[in-house]
Formats: C-alpha cells, structure tokens, sequence
C-alpha cells in the first residue's frame, strides 16, 4: 500500500516518539523498579478483625525511622482515624475494607491505590514535610462516601 | 438523486433513536447542573434527592443512553445511505433492538429513580443494586446486540450483490465499530449473567469483585471507542464532502478503523492500575498495547488535516497556513465537529497520562479523570454527534436547516467550547492538587487542602451552568429540525476519495484474519492474569446497599 512521504516522515516520528514514551516508563517501572501498587496478598473480607497485622491497626515501628502502618477501611471510617508519623520515615503502608470498595488517597502525596474487599493493599511512603496530611476516599463507597477521612500529622518528635 | 436519500422508514428508525438520545440529553444534563452547583457548597438538592442518585442518573442517561442510541441511529442511516435501504428484515431487526433497549433504559432508569440502585453507572460490585437495575442495563445491551445483527446483515446481504468491489467506506466503519462493540460488551454480558444478576436475584451469597471489575474494564475501555469512533466516521467521511473537499486515503481510514479494532479491547487493566489484585507485569503489557492507539489518532489527524490543507489550496491559498482561511467557518455542520477535534488535542494527551503506568498514581480517581472525559466525550465526540444533528434530522424528516439556525448552531458551539473550557481547566486544575472525583460537596471537617479545591469548584459550577444553556440551544435547534423547519431537501453528505489515493487493498475486508487478530490480543492480554485472579481469589464478597 501506499502511504504519502509527509505522512510517513509524521507516523515514523509518532512511532518513535511512542517508543521513547513506552521506554521511559518500562525502566522506571522494570529497572528502578516504580511499580503501580500491586499486592497479591489475600484476605477474607468478613475476618479482617481476626487477621493479624488487621486485628491491630496501627503505626508500628520495625526499623531505624521504618515503620508499618495498617489501616482498616469500612464505610464510612478509616481505623485509626488519626496517626502520627515521625518526620522522614519511611513508611510500610497496608490496607484493607471490611465491606464495599474505598480508595486511600493522601492529596498532595502519590499515596493513591484503590481498595478492595478480599485484598490487601500496600504502598511505600516517605514522609519528608511537617505537616497535617488529609487523607481520604476517592472511590464512591455509598452516601457517607465524602465523609470518610483520617489524618496523618507528620512531626519531628513523636512521644 | 432518490438514491441518494436514506428511505422514509430507515429515516423513521433512525430518527427515533435520535429522540431518546436527546431526551437523555437533556435529563442527562440536568444531572449534571445540580452536581456541579452542589459541588459549590452553597446549594443543597431538595427533598430526598441524593447526589449519588443524580450522579447516577447523569453517568447512565448520558454516558450509555445517549451515546448508544444516537450512535444506533447514527449508523442506521449511514448504512441505509452507502449501502442501500434497508430491507424489512434488518429493519424490523432495528426495531427490536430499539424496543429492547428503550424498554431497558425505562426499567433501569425506575429503579434509579426509586432510589434503589445509587450505584453509579459503573456499579462496582460488592455494592448491590436492585435486580431490576441490572436486567434494565441487559437489556440495553441485548438490543444493541439485536440490532447490530441487523447491520451485519445488511452489509453481507451488500457484499454478495456487489462481488468483488469495495465497501462503501461508511459501512465498513460502522461494520467496525459494531464488531468491537460486540466483542466488549461480551465482557459486560459475562458480568451481568454469570455474576451480578445471581447475586443480587438472591441465588449465590458472593460475588467475586475483581473478576467483576475485571469484566467491566475489558468492556468500559473499548465502549469509549465505540463513542469515539462515529466520531471519526464523520471527521473522514463526511467533513471532506461538507467543506468542498475530498477524502485523502480511503486505505489509510480503513487501516487506522482496523487498528481501533486490535488495540482498543485489549487494554482495561489501565482502569485498574491501582488496584492490588493483578500483577504489575501485566499491566505494563496492558499499559503498552494502550498506547499502540496512539499510532491510528496519529493518522486521523494527518488524514484530516492533509483534507483541509489539500482543499484550501485548491481554492488558492497561498502560504504555509493560508488554507486554514479558506475553510468554511460560517456552517455549523463543519465549525462544530471542527472544534470538537481542537478540544481531542488536549483530551488525548490526558488520555496518555492517565493510562501511564505510574503517572496514573497520581490522577487516579480524583477529578482530573472526570476533566479528562468531559474533554473526550462531553466535548470531541458530541460536538460532532450535534455537527450531525445539523444535517442528518433534516435530511430524514425532508426539511431544511435556516440561516437562522445555522447560526444558533455556531453560537451553541461557542458556548458549549467556552463552558467546557471553564468547566474542564477547573477539574483538571483540581484534580492534580487532589480533589476526589464522584465525591458530593465536603471540606473533610475543614482540612486545609480541601478548602484549597473549592475556588476550582466555583469554577466547575460556572462552567457547568454555561454547558446547560448549550444543551437548552441544542434542543432549540434539534425540535426546529425535527418539526418546524421548512420543508426542502437537505443533503447526507458522504466524501469522494481523492484522485490520487491508491486503490483499497481487500485484505481490509478479510474479517476472518482481522477477528482471529482481535481475539489473539485479547487472550494473550487476559488469560494468565483471569487464571491467577481465578486461582488465586479471596473469598467472595455479599452485597452492600450503603445509600
């Protein structure tokens, strides 16, 4: 088939530059390792009470300025509702619902991942700003579904 | 000439399709204005009306009543006008299928007003709707399933009175479309039978959420296509004929319809980029074959433009721009779709980052998306389907489009650009500082960053307000079109190939290898991840009516 020559010289540079696009985004995910947030790890949605590290939500401290923090979702609450976080930790985030879908998001940060009954969720954060951080639902969860929050308050010297 | 005229009872069939698209039109977008005016913190809805349930009712009259049916109606008529009138068969088939879907959307649309199925228009699972909700949508889709039938009919019934000759362009597009339609809404049937409609009639106590959503994505990516493509139809088939011109390359339109077909089903998990049930390997594969539609919208738009260039110049421009001038910015039925492809610039680059991998974290579900398709579809796609309007009703009903109307059509244009331009800048705005997207009016007990995004919303209202006169315009132009216009002859434009444009390969009509292709994709897209979330899965989730 034919193709005019300007629209070659056009779709060879679109080709290019999608390749350029598609490499730029396959090393950081494959070689510096900037992964979507994926975690296969299961739960059953009805024993999330009974199912440690969910039985205790809560910011736990596991290295030097490491911490895990787990978190339970259920319409319309975040539990814990509020946590403190030493600033410049890094912190191992988990979380779950006990019910419908959420989302986790802390506007602001890149800390967005969906939540789902049956899985958990995970990310990795770190947190380099004093400061109160929002952190909310973003995924239509029913009619208090702009009501679920909690808050993360970033501080120099946790007591 | 008469061959040239789509038949008086194809015209009826398309033109019923073409009312209830508009009725959801206006309701659709009545919707819409209490959102966004709730969303400014200083209206509430009265009585018992939630805001869910008006986010509902928004989401399912325009983004699946409307769309279907105008782009059924749409496809109706050009069939009937480049591949010849319809016969009793197929229209009876047509006829059916706009029962069956006018009768789902009647049966959906109860349930949501009863308020028994706030569940949006995506209805993610383990939020349980009514059974009516779902055997309403089903039947939305079967009908659509009828009458593509019908169309498939029609196109065999063309290629075996015309051996060995090359299909009108126009009906190999809309054949397109409905295969691709077809293949997804697969995915959506799947859903609805195997999972929604047993678990919510009562008859299994679980469903499997990510199988769910997983099926609803596999369909809600290829379903913006079967939006955009009509689209396209009239960007390469009919705006050449409308401004004088001819059409670049009948081969290349088919070759970029072909590769919608391949890259478009096979791609969902960039819906799903968040989510932690699949592996991120797979979605970096699902996320590259997202960006291979890059390479045909890429086409369309040197096709298009090498159109105008070609034309203007044969009208005597000089220069390296000096055809833009020359284009016919006075007729409605080419300043809209015009526009509408102005506004795809920006709405595909913001396609681009949201299907990125990682980028995606940050857009993910806050109101940018909503900015984003309100850019797609609210603006590229139905600025042309109006751009239609402007020809397609009068040329059913046999009447004539006034001076008077053309230029309430430039102004509807006008202000529709201008309030989705409000409307649109402020959602993306606020959705990079982290405004959520689907979430009623809240400042979050005061948070600072909350109160930072209610500016953006006072913006979103005023856009929204000026987007509600524009549908107000719009059905001022459609019922004159419809019933008030002087009777006349008002032609369905339908392009020429350019002289100069090679001869159309017939492998572009080789269903069997392009099918056999699509498939291929998407087994090798969705088979080992469907196996491991299957393998893998946590226990089912019941249902929730938490509104």
């Amino acid at each position: 088939m034919h193709i005019h020559k300007f629209e070659k010289i056009w779709l060879i540079f679109g080709i290019a530059t999608l390749l350029v696009f598609l490499s730029t985004i396959g090393v950081s995910a494959f070689y510096l390792g900037n992964q979507p947030p994926s975690c296969l790890v299961t739960i059953d949605p009805e024993k999330v009470a009974e199912t440690p590290p969910f039985n205790e939500p809560g910011l736990k401290q596991v290295g030097e300025n490491e911490y895990e923090l787990t978190m339970v979702a259920s319409a319309f609450h975040y539990e814990p509702s509020h946590v403190q976080i030493p600033l410049g930790a890094t912190v191992h985030i988990s979380v779950t619902t006990v019910d419908v879908i959420h989302g986790f998001q802390v506007p602001g940060t890149n800390i967005n991942m969906m939540v789902e009954p049956g899985y958990v969720s995970t990310l990795t954060a770190q947190f380099n700003r004093e400061g109160e951080f929002l952190v909310l639902c973003n995924e239509y969860c029913g009619v208090g579904h702009h009501m679920m929050t909690s808050t993360f308050e970033v501080i120099k010297n946790v007591e | 000439m008469w061959s040239n005229k789509v038949d008086r009872k194809d015209g009826k069939l398309a033109m019923a399709h073409l009312y209830v698209a508009f009725i959801a039109l206006l309701l659709g977008g009545l919707a819409g204005l209490l959102q966004v005016l709730v969303r400014t913190g200083e209206f509430q809805l009265p009585g018992n009306i939630g805001y869910y349930q008006i986010l509902t009712v928004h989401g399912v009259l325009l983004a699946l009543v409307l769309t279907t049916f105008f782009i059924i109606g749409f496809q109706f008529a050009g069939l009937s006008r480049t591949a010849g009138t319809l016969s009793s068969g197929v229209r009876k088939a047509g006829w059916i299928g706009f029962w069956l879907m006018t009768i789902g959307t009647a049966i959906t649309a109860t349930f949501i007003l009863l308020n028994e199925a706030s569940v949006l228009y995506t209805f993610y699972a383990p939020l349980q709707a009514h059974p009516g909700f779902y055997i309403g949508l089903t039947l939305v889709v079967v009908g659509s399933w009828v009458s593509g039938f019908g169309m498939f009919t029609h196109y065999s019934k063309w290629k075996k009175t015309n051996k060995g000759k090359v299909t009108p362009l126009l009906s190999f597009m809309v054949i397109i479309n409905m295969v691709m339609w077809l293949v997804a809404t697969l995915g959506v049937a799947a859903a609805m039978l195997v999972q929604f409609l047993p678990w919510s009639l009562g008859f299994v106590d679980t469903i499997d959420v990510l199988v769910s959503r997983t099926l609803f994505w596999y369909f809600g990516h290829p379903l913006v296509y079967f939006w955009l493509l009509p689209a396209y139809m009239v960007w390469y088939v009919i705006i050449p004929k409308i401004i004088g011109g001819k059409i670049f390359s009948d081969a290349l339109a088919r070759l970029s319809f072909i590769l919608f077909l391949l890259f478009s089903i096979p791609v969902g998990f960039h819906h799903q980029l968040t989510e932690p049930g699949i592996d991120p390997t797979w979605k970096f594969i699902q996320v590259a074959l997202t960006f291979m539609v890059v390479i045909p919208s890429l086409m369309t738009a040197f096709s298009l433009f090498a159109t105008f260039e070609l034309y203007g110049r044969s009208k005597g421009a000089t220069g390296l721009f000096g055809w833009f001038k020359k284009l016919p910015w006075g007729d409605a039925r080419f300043f809209a779709p015009f526009v509408g492809m102005l506004f795809f610039i920006p709405a595909g680059a913001g396609g681009l980052v949201n299907a990125s991998h990682q980028l995606n974290q940050v857009v993910h579900n806050t109101i940018w998306v909503t900015g984003h398709f309100h850019l797609t579809l609210a603006t590229s796609v139905i600025l042309t389907f109006f751009g239609i309007a402007y020809w397609l009703i009068p040329h059913l009903t046999g009447r004539v489009m006034t001076k008077a109307m053309n230029k309430l059509a430039i102004v509807q244009t006008i202000v529709w650009s201008v309030g989705m331009f409000f409307m649109s800048s402020a959602m993306h705005a606020a959705g990079l500082l982290g405004a959520p997207r689907r979430s009623s009016f809240s400042t979050y007990g005061d948070a600072p960053q909350a109160l930072e995004w209610i500016p953006y919303q006072m913006f979103q209202a005023i856009g929204g307000s000026i987007l509600f006169l524009g549908i107000i315009l719009i059905l001022i132009i459609v019922i004159n079109l419809s019933f008030f216009a002087p009777k006349g002859e008002t032609d369905f434009p339908i392009g020429e190939t350019a002289e100069q444009a090679e001869k159309t390969p017939a492998i572009f009509e080789n269903w069997k290898l392009w099918i056999g292709v699509t498939i291929a994709l998407i087994l090798f897209a969705y088979t080992v991840p469907f196996i491991d979330m299957i393998q893998n899965a946590p226990p089912g989730s019941k249902g929730f009516k938490f509104w």
